[in-house]
């Protein structure tokens, strides 16, 4: 059901693992929908992204999606980051089952987190950027 | 190939292949017709009725061959729920039945009837007393599942008939997971109906079986021609009803020395995983479950990730996660025993053969572990988890 370069990030995921001291960290989904991403940046003073790493609870294409969309992200601007869109990775991995597309919709809110995050510690305003939803445990699910 | 999905199907047992054969090419005159190309199929058909009336305790006349479980499911209730609609419109049932009956009764709620869904514990046991007190003048209908399909959890289907038939309310079961796994008797059971299907026990694919207790009020399901004493109506599906008897026959003889074995290598992987991985739980009863059923919830994991990895050694089992259901929701059953979220969508399921080996169990073991690592690594719940516990 998933294409071949799903199945390759999900079993060669890129950029797993975390980043210590991270410049911005953004974590997005729900226990109770069976997803949730968390997205560590590092960017340098001139706010290119030098780093980008994951860690991931969830199904193949959640996994795949994450580490995609950290693959489209590194050494780009933050503005350029902004831009990686849940299309954008999904048309990377050369598609994903219907019942999938939520997950590349997750991996676009968790850089938005995490850049988020970055922008809050930093003080400063990023544009065109909207502070996510933060709930990952056991709650009611986001509509 | 490991296969460890045998609640989903089964592989076909050789003799009741054999059997089913000269049905298709040889013997594949309609059992309804006159001439004598029909009568070798109308034959083998009683006494494929006789065998599997036999099996659990009833007369030939009460079977009603069918084109499998769900069919039987839609049938006992819809039926039963339009036949006696006179009487009231009240059902009970559990909430961790098979789709083929909570979709049923799901669907006779937006016809105006009144569905109770039963609560169980945490292994998945209906209470007797629970159901005493939810009985009410216009329950028509009680339907509980023999044993369920996910956790294995076998229910007091005893203690539930009696309650039935003192009450003088019909009694459904879903025996699809327990017939020809452990035994039956509908009269002991005061059972009076039951569905079953002969893909779970290595008969074929779309052949199944309604058992209706003599003198039940139950409506013609299909309508058509005279086929099934008129109520199920459909040229029978002869290599497929030859097929099923063979099944039956196999499991009937041997059913104690396989439950035996299963019940053996079913404990063994259980006990290797409880004492190898840490943070997992055992979902359904410890004793009281199918004997080849293991279903376990590993923490900060999630199903179909585990499946995949799995797939890729070999390993064929499923998941109560919400991705592997095809919806948003984990499995209702995991839910209904109390489970988190998380623990449901982290969920395996391995329903053993007597043909599987403790050989094989021991390479799911190794697989596992290195897999439910990796997903923890992996996972942002566990990274949590850890440096709680840190603190």
């Amino acid at each position: 059901m998933y294409s071949e370069k799903v199945m390759d990030h999900f079993q060669n995921p890129r950029n797993m693992g975390e980043i210590e001291d991270a410049s911005g960290v953004g974590t997005v989904g729900n226990a109770k929908c069976g997803d949730i991403m968390r997205i560590f940046l590092d960017i340098d003073e001139d706010g290119i992204i030098r780093e980008a790493r994951f860690k991931t609870f969830g199904c193949g294409a959640a996994v795949a999606t994450s580490s995609m969309a950290t693959e489209l992200v590194k050494g780009r601007t933050v503005q350029e980051a902004l831009q990686v869109t849940n299309r954008a990775v999904m048309e990377a991995l050369d598609g994903l089952p219907p019942v999938k597309v939520h997950c590349s919709l997750l991996a676009e809110e968790a850089i938005h987190a995490a850049l988020w995050d970055y922008a809050k510690k930093q003080g400063i305003a990023i544009e065109g950027l909207q502070e996510p939803k933060a709930d990952i445990h056991e709650g009611e699910a986001p509509a | 190939m490991i296969y460890l999905d045998n609640a989903a199907t089964t592989k076909m047992a050789p003799e009741a292949v054999e059997a089913m054969l000269p049905y298709f090419t040889e013997q594949y005159g309609n059992p309804s017709a006159i001439y004598s190309l029909g009568s070798a199929g109308k034959k083998a058909m009683g006494e494929a009725r006789r065998t599997i009336a036999a099996a659990i305790g009833a007369r030939q006349e009460e079977i009603y061959f069918t084109a499998g479980g769900t069919e039987a499911d839609n049938w006992a209730i819809k039926a039963a729920a339009e036949s006696l609609a006179g009487k009231g419109r009240h059902i009970i049932t559990t909430k961790i039945e098979h789709h083929a009956v909570l979709h049923t009764c799901g669907y006779l709620e937006k016809k105006g009837y009144e569905v109770t869904y039963l609560d169980v514990d945490r292994d998945g046991i209906v209470d007797p007393e629970a159901l005493k007190a939810a009985i009410r003048p216009d329950t028509i209908l009680i339907s509980v599942m023999f044993a369920n399909n996910e956790i294995g959890t076998m229910e007091p289907i005893g203690e539930i008939g009696a309650i039935a038939r003192e009450r003088g309310i019909l009694f459904h079961t879903d025996a699809v997971q327990a017939f020809g796994q452990v035994p039956i008797d509908v009269e002991e059971m005061h059972i009076d109906m039951l569905s079953a299907s002969a893909h779970k026990l290595n008969g074929p694919k779309g052949t199944g079986m309604l058992y209706i207790r003599s003198g039940t009020k139950i409506r013609s399901f299909v309508h058509g021609g005279a086929q099934e004493r008129g109520v199920r109506a459909g040229t029978e599906n002869v290599p497929g009803i030859v097929g099923f008897a063979a099944a039956v026959r196999r499991a009937l003889s041997r059913m104690e020395e396989k439950a035996r074995r299963e019940r053996e290598l079913r404990d063994y992987l259980i006990r290797r995983i409880e004492g190898e991985i840490p943070h997992c739980r055992l979902n359904g009863h410890r004793e009281k479950r199918l004997p080849g059923n293991v279903n376990i919830s590993f923490r900060f994991i999630e199903g179909e990730s585990l499946l995949i990895m799995l797939d890729m050694r070999g390993v064929c089992a499923s998941s109560g996660s919400a991705c592997t259901s095809g919806s948003l929701d984990p499995s209702h059953v995991l839910l209904a025993i109390g489970l988190k979220h998380e623990e449901a969508h982290g969920s395996l399921r391995m329903t053993l053969s007597e043909e599987n080996t403790e050989e094989e169990l021991d390479q799911v073991v190794g697989h596992l572990k290195e897999i439910v690592q990796r997903l923890r690594d992996m996972s942002p719940l566990y990274e949590d988890f850890m440096k709680s516990r840190k603190e």
